[in-house]
């Protein structure tokens, strides 16, 4: 009501005055009590203003607000804090020209290094460290969604008190009142919870703080952390301990219900390593991979043995395997018909591979199995070839699980008078039975530090936003123990504070800079002295930047200014994003007795399996649109869960009535999902070689305060997920309701239709008839067109190889796509409607049997025609071809037809149906590629082969007067490829690695009969069986589909 | 007349006998003249026209806001996607512009062949033509993302950017042949109502209507030598007209024929198309006529027999076009093309089957009935089945462009194509625009040729001679 006479006299206030008068007025203005209670009542707790567009009014309120605010913060001193590019020195700093910063991304317990790619300050593009060894210069989808992560615009902006606005010095304040107060009870009533902590100068923080107060505890938490592995290799080794495969080794590799190649950081090296004895190189060396799997897994769909099991059989399969290989301390479990005709062939291969195989087993797994899977390991001495095993990369490992019941117990029982939550988000992510935010509520005081105001935030008093990792200074260690200190790229956009200055504020010494604290615990680390010493020249680092590999390498070090020893240290370590010989040094283990005594509980009934979301992880990134819209790889959903199942086993319970017909089968039934007395209505949605009576659940989904884009997508899973059933429950009841739910899937159909668009053969099929891959049905007549064109590209022609050999669907490609390029995020409806934007796309298609198919991935961008039927059907020209055989797209000419679009047989056009582009929301510009145009309603787009770095590549050439090199060039995707399954280049360059791809046998164009000679190519599949289980005449190689 | 001549064969005359006149017995030009002319000159216009009118025009609000819509925010209004990228946009171009066939086909080439019974349909016809094109004419500018700047990039104009439209692609082709096809019927329609101006002219009773008529019919006084530069221009424009009938509807034909795509790159759509566009347009001029001869008490002008002309053109054109779907379904067996076998398959049991089933049920069965000349003599059967024509038509146009597109080559991009309720009242505006421009055009304008009326009457038998 009397809002608006704030504002009058707000306005008031600032009229007439100008000059040095107007900012000391302005401080005037931010310290009067009006002021501060008008800001009082701006923020109140539940502001959901915060998260709406903002209306008008409250528009003119904000403006109130930041006008005067202004003011005050162009008052702070900014602090000095120097960060190290890369690649090049400063003074080099041209505009237009990025610079690469390495850090690496802490994410679940470990951390993958990584080189962002800063414009004018502005961090737009992520890409693995080369020199990393989590990264070896690929990302995984998280990594490369992280940009958007960083200028989410919803992202908590505030420390706010019972939802009034505070400085954080309030909450320094706040917690040194907390810790004298637990002075006289030796910090009894103290608590910490915090995600697994793999941050060495954090861990260091709150051990000092437990010295201090050797009652207080420091409980970790991850909803979908190692539990299982760790309590496992305690199981069979008596300490924690990280299994580190080295899977290039391996010749022959089980994956017991593990998806070694996708699931956490380590998926990214995992894959590459399997990639290097998978490709259309690698020759007759492959591998061979055997997949016992619960629900298809990105590494199940590159197996060539895959063995749908449900997950209680696993367990007894992994006994019978251990017991026909004679491990000691294993008797076989009962196992299915066809598991059995599994075991025999697998146990020989297994044998016959001793010291080259593998065996792995995944994290849904109980701590039993992982055991039995050690044992395996060492029984057929792989251990020390194929695995090793060093200590955690997390700081402290613990049994997350009791620890955090033990903490429920606690905080019901009134014994807990601070929580101070660092970070992830409990009351979402907690099994439901605990009662996570009942318990919460008997804690007196409690403080939540998170990247948004989630469902924790809003059940606490403090909240502290968390800056991103973009914006801080830290520490993270890799699965292989190797340490990168994280650097930021950019000062905190919402004056976010990392975990370590928020740590800080309950030391002794009190808050410090995040930069002084990581320093000094690295100082203390190495012993080196922080003292300058005389004038030392600057390191020389070998290290180069992806796509500038002749790049002058130099370290940003002035040679006049004096640098302490230390000093020289912490540059190199930034510059090559990772502390030198921090990596593990294998550990001996000696098994123990009784591993595998406890057995899985028997299954019964339903099984209902809980993974994490293959997009949005636990939910950490509900509000990340790109990750939202990401097509999840082998059920295609966008912007939901659901809950799979087979279709075999849907028949059974009759859902799916009649015929399902593909076509409409995003609308799907829901079901009521019943264990006791929790019910869950999800839709349920078909998984081929999903195993039968198996249903698979994906958390991070029906997230109640995530932010405007993640707020109400899908369903919240966690309802059903009680402490003691984490990973499966048992015996679910299954409710057909009636009801249908739309989702939204980019690929609604399955099968090949029997056209031979994915070439396969087996091994010893190719070896048979090596030319199967290009052989044809329909064969093109290169004269058979109307505009007959004798251009010969004679400088580059720029080529792509797409390796399908090796690709499992990780999506890392489409995410690194939509961050290069600035692709926009549509929203379901739009999906729905089919209007996803991806300028690159993984089709999946299932072949085989439908209750086990055969899985392939076909990345598919811009297919760059010669014979380009897009070109001569648009009536103004805006898609032509150049001189170097590219489809360029002219947006600035483009009408908007869509005629290029209906004409292209690969349809990897996209059109802007509407204005998708938020020209609006200020976070969002910072965050766009200032390399690629951003397109407006009305135009048609699509890949371009990343023509902004081929440019950026002959700039770069042609100041130094040479030819573009191999590899100099790397697009988005291939950047990003774990599996190197993309390799672009200048086709016109024999001793190039995509023009000798493109001579191997298994090089194929796909629909080459419609005369198009796509520049992108494909390799075809050669599968790797063992003739045991798979006799050569029942080869899949032809491509039956069933649907 | 002329055929009387040689009429020698007794059971030919019964034949004759039986075959309606194109005009009624007992009409003299004075009867002509009143009786078409009083249609305009009357100062009673009936409540019927009124309500008509205002059904039609509310139609085309609907339309003008959904252009305003489509302007602010962009076709995604529509259903199109990816990979239709083209739906109801392109079906109702197609199907309009097809409508307009039958105007020039009448106007044109049935006066090049001197077949008299086009005198009374022809004026109407034309301008059927006219705004059926009107309202095609509005689709290729309109489904365009930018149509601010399609209005005139697609045009071949000098420019200092050295720019010119892509002359390979079948859009501009489209472009060329609407274009003209748009100014030869306005000119043409125009010509021909000159003469019946001046009548109006000189019959109308108000000094304003006198004064307008006066104007457009350019000081025509009927003078010899008037007369002899009409039939030479008339003439003219009727031979300029005559290869657009078939031209207009291949170039269309093009947009499809021309690309990749199955179900849409096959060389019988020329023919094909033009035969469906005849076929269509007739249905039209039938879907008119019917109402028209009897609401303003035309029967004796327009006669069964040109009922019965129209519709034997209607059965010949669409079995025609009944030659074309199996002549596709053949080729699709014969050519062995997995493409193109499995897209005929799509249309026939995918799911969109029920459409192409209704779209063989009409323009394959149905016409058959115009075999019998019982059905033939059934006005109001007549009227509803030129209406499922029209829909028949409709669907052809869906069936092509929808069917074809949404299972192309990668089973992945596979997807369903649902029109919004935008698609709908676009389609239903333009039937609002063409249906507002024909009230007005039967209220103000002749909408039989008097004249030519005139010299059909027994009268003129007596002076005529061969000119």
């Amino acid at each position: 009501m009397n809002q608006s006479n704030d504002i009058e006299a707000l306005r008031a206030r600032l009229d007439g005055t100008r000059g040095r008068e107007y900012w000391r007025s302005l401080e005037a203005v931010a310290e009067t009590p009006e002021f501060k209670e008008f800001l009082h009542r701006e923020f109140p707790s539940n502001a959901s203003e915060w998260l709406d567009p903002v209306g008008r009014r409250s528009f003119l309120k904000l403006m109130g607000a930041s006008l005067s605010l202004a003011g005050v913060s162009a008052c702070t001193r900014q602090p000095i804090e120097e960060i190290v590019p890369y690649v090049r020195q400063p003074e080099e700093l041209v505009p237009g020209k990025p610079l690469f910063y390495a850090t690496a991304m802490p994410f679940a317990g470990s951390a993958l290094g990584l080189l962002v790619e800063s414009h004018e300050g502005r961090p737009t593009k992520i890409e693995g460290n080369p020199d990393h060894p989590s990264s070896r210069g690929a990302t995984d989808i998280y990594a490369q969604a992280a940009i958007l992560g960083l200028y989410d615009p919803d992202r908590s902006q505030t420390t706010t008190n019972l939802g009034e606005i505070k400085p954080f010095s309030a909450f320094v304040e706040a917690a040194r009142a907390v810790v004298s107060g637990q002075g006289s009870k030796q910090g009894g009533g103290l608590r910490i919870l915090s995600e697994t902590v793999a941050s060495p100068t954090l861990a260091a923080q709150i051990e000092a703080l437990l010295k201090r107060f050797p009652a207080a505890k420091w409980v970790q938490w991850e909803p979908v952390g190692r539990h299982n592995a760790r309590e496992g290799s305690r199981l069979a080794f008596g300490e924690y301990v990280e299994p580190q495969y080295a899977i290039e080794k391996a010749d022959v590799i089980l994956s017991l219900d593990s998806d070694f190649m996708c699931a956490g950081p380590a998926g990214v090296r995992h894959s590459r390593a399997f990639a290097s004895r998978r490709r259309a190189e690698t020759g007759t060396a492959r591998n061979r991979l055997y997949a016992v799997e619960s629900t298809p897994t990105n590494t199940g769909t590159r197996a060539d043995h895959r063995l749908p099991l449900k997950p209680s059989e696993i367990d007894g399969f992994a006994r019978a395997l251990a017991a026909q290989l004679g491990v000691e301390g294993v008797t076989a479990g009962t196992v299915s018909d066809a598991a059995r005709k599994w075991l025999g062939p697998l146990a020989k291969d297994l044998q016959g591979a001793r010291g080259r195989g593998v065996v792995i087993v995944g994290e849904g797994q109980p701590a039993a199995v992982h055991a039995i899977g050690h044992a395996i390991n060492a029984a057929l001495g792989n251990v020390g070839e194929t695995v090793t095993y060093t200590q955690t990369p997390e700081a402290a490992p613990s049994d997350q699980r009791a620890g955090l019941r033990e903490l429920v117990g606690e905080m019901n029982a009134g014994k807990v008078d601070f929580l101070l939550v660092l970070g992830g988000n409990p009351v979402y992510t907690a099994p439901s039975d605990l009662q996570f935010g009942a318990a919460l509520h008997k804690v007196k005081l409690r403080a939540h530090v998170g990247l948004y105001e989630d469902e924790t935030a809003a059940l606490c008093q403090w909240h502290i936003p968390e800056a991103h990792f973009l914006e801080m200074w830290g520490d993270a260690r890799s699965d292989d123990g190797t340490v990168t200190i994280v650097q930021p790229l950019i000062a905190p956009l919402y004056n976010g504070k990392s975990l370590v200055e928020v740590m800080a504020a309950f030391s002794e010494a009190g808050a410090r800079a995040g930069y002084d604290l990581v320093r000094e615990h690295w100082a203390a680390q190495t012993g080196l002295s922080t003292e300058a010493v005389a004038p030392a020249p600057a390191p020389q680092p070998a290290a180069t930047a992806p796509g500038a590999p002749a790049a002058p390498a130099g370290v940003a070090a002035a040679p006049s200014q004096p640098l302490s020893p230390f000093d020289r240290e912490w540059r190199r370590w930034l510059h090559d994003g990772l502390v030198p010989n921090t990596a593990f040094a294998p550990k001996p283990v000696t098994l123990q007795a009784g591993f595998a005594k406890a057995a899985a509980p028997a299954g019964q009934g339903l099984e209902v399996v809980f993974r994490p979301d293959p997009s949005v992880y636990d939910g950490r990134f509900a509000n990340n649109g790109w990750l939202q819209e990401l097509p999840k790889a082998l059920t295609k959903l966008t912007w939901d869960n659901a809950a799979l199942i087979a279709p075999a086993t849907a028949d059974r319970l009759g859902l799916f009535k009649g015929e399902a017909d593909e076509a409409f089968a995003s609308k799907a039934p829901v079901v009521e999902l019943k264990k006791g007395d929790r019910t869950l209505r999800v839709p349920v949605w078909l998984v081929p070689g999903q195993a039968p009576d198996t249903l698979t659940l994906h958390l991070g989904y029906g997230r109640e305060r995530a932010g405007r884009t993640g707020t109400g997508t899908g369903f919240n899973v966690n309802v059903l997920r009680t402490w003691d059933s984490q990973d499966v429950v048992n015996g679910v009841e299954l409710v057909a309701t009636g009801d249908t739910y739309q989702l939204a899937s980019t690929q609604d159909h399955w099968s090949l239709e029997g056209r031979n668009l994915v070439r396969v053969a087996t091994a010893a099929e190719f070896a048979a008839d090596p030319g199967f891959a290009d052989k044809r049905e329909l064969v093109a007549d290169r004269a058979l067109t109307m505009y007959k064109s004798d251009w010969k590209y004679e400088g580059y022609a720029w080529g792509m190889a797409i390796d399908q050999n090796v690709c499992n669907g990780c999506n890392a490609c489409v995410v690194a796509c939509q961050a290069e390029n600035n692709v926009p995020v549509v929203g379901k409806s739009q999906v729905l409607n089919g209007r996803e934007m991806h300028w690159l796309r993984v089709d999946r298609y299932f072949t085989g049997e439908l209750d086990n198919p055969d899985t392939y991935h076909q990345p598919m961008p811009c297919q760059q025609c010669e014979g380009a039927p897009c070109e001569v059907v648009c009536p103004v020209a805006a898609t032509t071809h150049s001189d170097e055989g590219l489809n360029d797209m002219v947006y600035n000419r483009c009408v908007g037809t869509r005629y290029c679009s209906n004409n292209c047989p690969y349809k990897v056009r996209r059109f802007n149906f509407l204005l998708y582009q938020d020209f609006d929301t200020p976070s969002l510009k910072l965050m766009r590629n200032p390399d690629v145009t951003v397109r407006s309603r009305g135009v048609m787009e699509k890949c371009t082969y990343c023509v902004q770095r081929i440019n950026q590549a002959r700039v770069t050439a042609k100041l130094d007067d040479r030819q573009i090199r191999d590899g100099e060039v790397v697009t988005a995707c291939q950047a990003a490829c774990p599996t190197d399954a993309i390799v672009f280049g200048n086709i016109n360059d024999p001793e190039s690695r995509v023009a000798k791809l493109k001579k191997s046998p298994l090089n194929y164009a796909l629909l080459a009969e419609l005369n198009t000679r796509p520049r992108t190519t494909y390799m075809a599949v050669v599968r790797n069986p063992n003739v045991e289980l798979e006799p050569p005449s029942a080869s899949h190689a032809e491509g039956e589909e069933g649907h | 007349m002329a055929a009387k001549e040689h009429v020698q064969d007794p059971a030919e005359a019964a034949l004759l006998q039986r075959t309606p006149a194109v005009i009624a017995p007992g009409h003299t030009f004075e009867s002509v003249t009143d009786s078409i002319a009083g249609v305009v000159l009357t100062k009673r216009t009936t409540l019927g026209w009124f309500f008509g009118f205002a059904l039609a025009f509310s139609l085309l609000m609907l339309l003008n806001l959904t252009i305003g819509k489509l302007l602010m925010e962009g076709i995604g209004i529509w259903g199109n996607n990816v990979p239709v990228g083209w739906a109801f946009d392109i079906i109702n171009f197609v199907w309009w512009i097809g409508i307009g066939h039958a105007g020039t086909l009448i106007s044109a080439i049935l006066l090049l062949f001197r077949q008299q019974w086009r005198t009374s349909i022809n004026r109407f016809a034309e301008a059927m033509t006219l705004f059926a094109v009107a309202c095609a004419a509005m689709f290729p500018l309109l489904h365009t993302g930018r149509p601010w700047l399609a209005v005139y990039w697609l045009f071949p104009y000098p420019n200092s950017m050295g720019l010119w439209p892509q002359f390979r692609s079948p859009l501009i082709w489209d472009v060329f042949a609407v274009s003209t096809y748009g100014t030869v019927s306005a000119l043409f329609w125009f010509t021909g109502l000159v003469p019946d101006m001046a009548t109006l002219r000189d019959k109308a009773t108000s000094p304003v209507a006198k004064r307008i008529f006066g104007m457009v019919a350019l000081g025509w006084r009927g003078s010899a030598r008037h007369w002899q530069r009409y039939e030479m221009a008339y003439l003219l424009l009727a031979g300029i007209s005559t290869p657009l009938v078939l031209s207009v509807h291949s170039v269309v034909s093009f947009d499809f024929a021309v690309s990749v795509l199955p179900g849409w790159h096959a060389t019988i759509f020329p023919p094909y198309f033009v035969a469906g566009a005849i076929y269509s347009g007739f249905a039209m001029v039938m879907t008119l006529a019917i109402p028209l001869r009897k609401f303003y008490g035309l029967e004796d002008f327009i006669t069964m027999r040109h009922i019965h002309n129209m519709t034997k053109v209607m059965l010949a054109t669409g079995m025609i076009v009944a030659y074309g779907y199996a002549n596709e379904a053949f080729f699709a067996w014969y050519s062995a093309n997995p493409y193109e076998g499995y897209m005929m398959l799509n249309r026939m049991t995918g799911p969109y089957a029920f459409f192409y089933w209704s779209l063989i049920a009409i323009n394959a069965a149905m016409i058959q009935l115009f075999w019998f000349r019982s059905v033939r003599d059934n006005i109001p059967l007549l009227f509803v089945l030129s209406l499922l024509v029209n829909v028949g038509m409709w669907l052809e146009r869906f069936i092509i462009i929808v069917t074809s597109l949404h299972r192309d080559f990668l089973p992945s991009s596979w997807d369903m194509y649902a029109p919004t309720r935008w698609d709908f009242a676009m389609f239903a505006g333009t039937i609002g625009l063409f249906f507002s421009l024909f009230f007005l055009f039967v209220r103000f304008v002749p909408a039989i040729a008097i004249f030519e009326m005139r010299t059909i009457v027994p009268e003129a038998k007596l002076k005529e001679h061969h000119g």
